[in-house]
């Protein structure tokens, strides 16, 4: 479980994140979401330390980052996965390499045994066999993300944290990167916290949603509540395509009835 | 100047992680090779075009602008080997790596910033500054006695080449004048205050490139600021250098 309390972050003097809590369940994709320009990457990377939030706490199953040593730290980055918004593999290494990476510099496998576990992630992602030993400016946007998301759990990650996972992939691929972070968190029971502003991941994946507007902690529930609650902030959010708002037409008039 | 003592203490501060915790000794020195020959094999044949030309050009120069009875034939072989020991083999070789070299160093490094693959690092708890920082200071740091060596023979064969060709001047009081007067220190000289602009052009490219934020934009400009600033750095360093250890 991962706890977040009244986080503010600022950057020369322009305050970008106020007064954020919230708690992130183990085993459940727990989504930041809102929309572009909102915080949503800059309270994420907070939460992991990247970004030194100027007042607030963070707590990873107790221990406070705040208060950690330099050693402490690392030691809880080593339990930690992240998958960027942009993929972010190491170009210079191949995309086994890449899911290699983490395994040689931290792990005391043989070399064998990292290959094995290596492969094993990207059959997890399923990347076959022939895409191996490809550069991660050869293969396509979706299977970069997928490739980032074996580098992530590599090393079994306790807590798994996913920067829009989605964004720039077509609605199929997208839910392919969903369900395989969904399948994940509950089959390992990770922390997962996911960024997103994608309608249908919120509403595929969504255990536990925390809606972000300019800043600040605008609404706090779950996909099933996403259509109940009369937050407006909310609905401003989730009702912004006509798709939706035909949705919620439906859901008055069969109320009304 | 507020800026430039925040950029001073940046600078510090980064090279204390550069030279801090390692996380894989042996990842860490796996790199050094490749980064040898990215930065200074692959510069081998700029320098040593720049060398040999530069030395043919400045040989011609001496012997046409010193046409003086008084002045002995042998000064332009004298004038050619301390040019190049004393200030081309170091000064002038390391502005034109800042060129290649740093604008190389900032361009990767800064690229891996903004596409985020050092944060990437950070969050796998990769010591990002040392792993990417050491092996490239490594790299142009130790392969820089091969390139002063390699600028100051180049030089002069061009010189040999001129007595050698033309009628300007005789072999003979050609490489008396190499020969004349001679100070093996001026070597070491010259190997030490590469060694150290060596360290400056790699250093202060891979601060710039670390710390560029933005997109692609942010890459230009770090390349550019690596390049004016570390020759500017080293420029001021070889004023120090030249007091400290020739008088
Ligand atoms: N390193 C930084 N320095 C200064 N300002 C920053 C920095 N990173 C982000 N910001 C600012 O913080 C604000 C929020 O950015 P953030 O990246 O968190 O948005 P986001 O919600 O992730 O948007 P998107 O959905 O487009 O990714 C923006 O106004 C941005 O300009
Ligand atoms: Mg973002």
């Amino acid at each position: 479980m991962i706890e977040v309390k009244n986080i503010n972050k600022s950057f020369d003097g322009k305050q970008i994140l106020y007064d954020i809590s919230a708690q992130f369940l183990g085993g459940n994709v727990n989504q930041i979401i809102g929309q572009s320009g909102s915080g949503k990457t800059v309270l994420m990377k907070s939460i992991i330390g990247l970004f030194k939030a100027e007042s607030g706490e963070v707590l990873y199953d107790g221990r406070n980052l705040q208060e950690m040593t330099e050693k402490e730290i690392k030691i809880l980055r080593r339990e930690v996965g992240m998958l960027f918004q942009g993929s972010a593999l190491f170009d210079s290494l191949t995309v086994l390499g890449n899911v290699m990476y983490p395994l040689e510099m931290f792990s005391s496998m043989t070399r064998i045994e990292m290959e094995k576990r290596a492969k094993f992630c990207l059959e997890r992602v399923n990347l076959i066999d022939e895409k191996h030993h490809l550069f991660p400016g050869e293969i396509s946007g979706g299977m970069q993300k997928r490739v980032a998301i074996a580098r992530a759990i590599a090393l079994n990650p306790k807590y798994l944290f996913c920067d829009e996972p989605n964004s720039g992939l077509d609605p199929v691929t997208s839910l392919v990167i969903d369900k395989l972070i969904s399948d994940i968190t509950k089959e390992y029971g990770i922390t997962t916290i996911v960024n997103t502003h994608d309608m249908n991941s919120i509403m595929e994946t969504g255990d536990h949603i925390i809606l972000i507007k300019s800043g600040r902690k605008a609404w706090e529930g779950s996909k099933n509540d996403i259509f109940e609650e009369g937050n407006q902030d909310l609905e401003d959010f989730v009702f912004a395509s006509d798709l939706f708002k035909s949705i919620r037409k439906k859901k008055t008039e069969n109320n009304n009835q | 100047m507020k800026r430039l003592f925040e950029d001073i203490g940046r600078y510090c501060q980064l090279m204390m992680r550069v030279f801090s915790r390692t996380d894989n000794r042996r990842m860490l020195w796996r790199q050094v090779p490749s980064e040898m020959v990215k930065l200074g094999t692959d510069s081998i044949l700029l320098i040593a075009i720049i060398s040999i030309f530069m030395g043919v050009i400045m040989t011609m120069q001496v012997i046409l602008n010193t046409e003086n009875p008084l002045l002995p034939r042998y000064t332009t072989g004298l004038m050619l080997r301390d040019t190049y020991l004393l200030e081309f083999s170091s000064t002038i070789m390391c502005l034109l790596l800042a060129g290649k070299v740093g604008s190389n160093i900032a361009s990767e490094i800064g690229s891996m910033r903004v596409s985020e693959q050092i944060d990437a690092m950070e969050i796998m708890g990769v010591n990002s500054a040392n792993y990417l920082i050491f092996p490239k200071i490594m790299g142009l740091v130790l392969f820089m006695p091969i390139l002063v060596t390699l600028c100051v023979a180049l030089g002069l064969i061009g010189g040999v080449g001129v007595a050698a060709f033309t009628d300007m001047i005789t072999m003979d009081d050609f490489v008396y004048g190499l020969q004349y007067a001679f100070i093996p220190f001026y070597f070491t000289y010259s190997v030490i205050k590469s060694i150290v602009f060596g360290f400056i052009i790699s250093s202060v490219s891979a601060f710039y490139g670390y710390y560029a934020y933005g997109g692609a934009l942010a890459v230009g400009r770090a390349s550019t600021n690596a390049v004016v600033k570390s020759s500017i750095i080293m420029l001021l360093m070889d004023i120090v250098l030249t007091d400290l250890m020739l008088t």
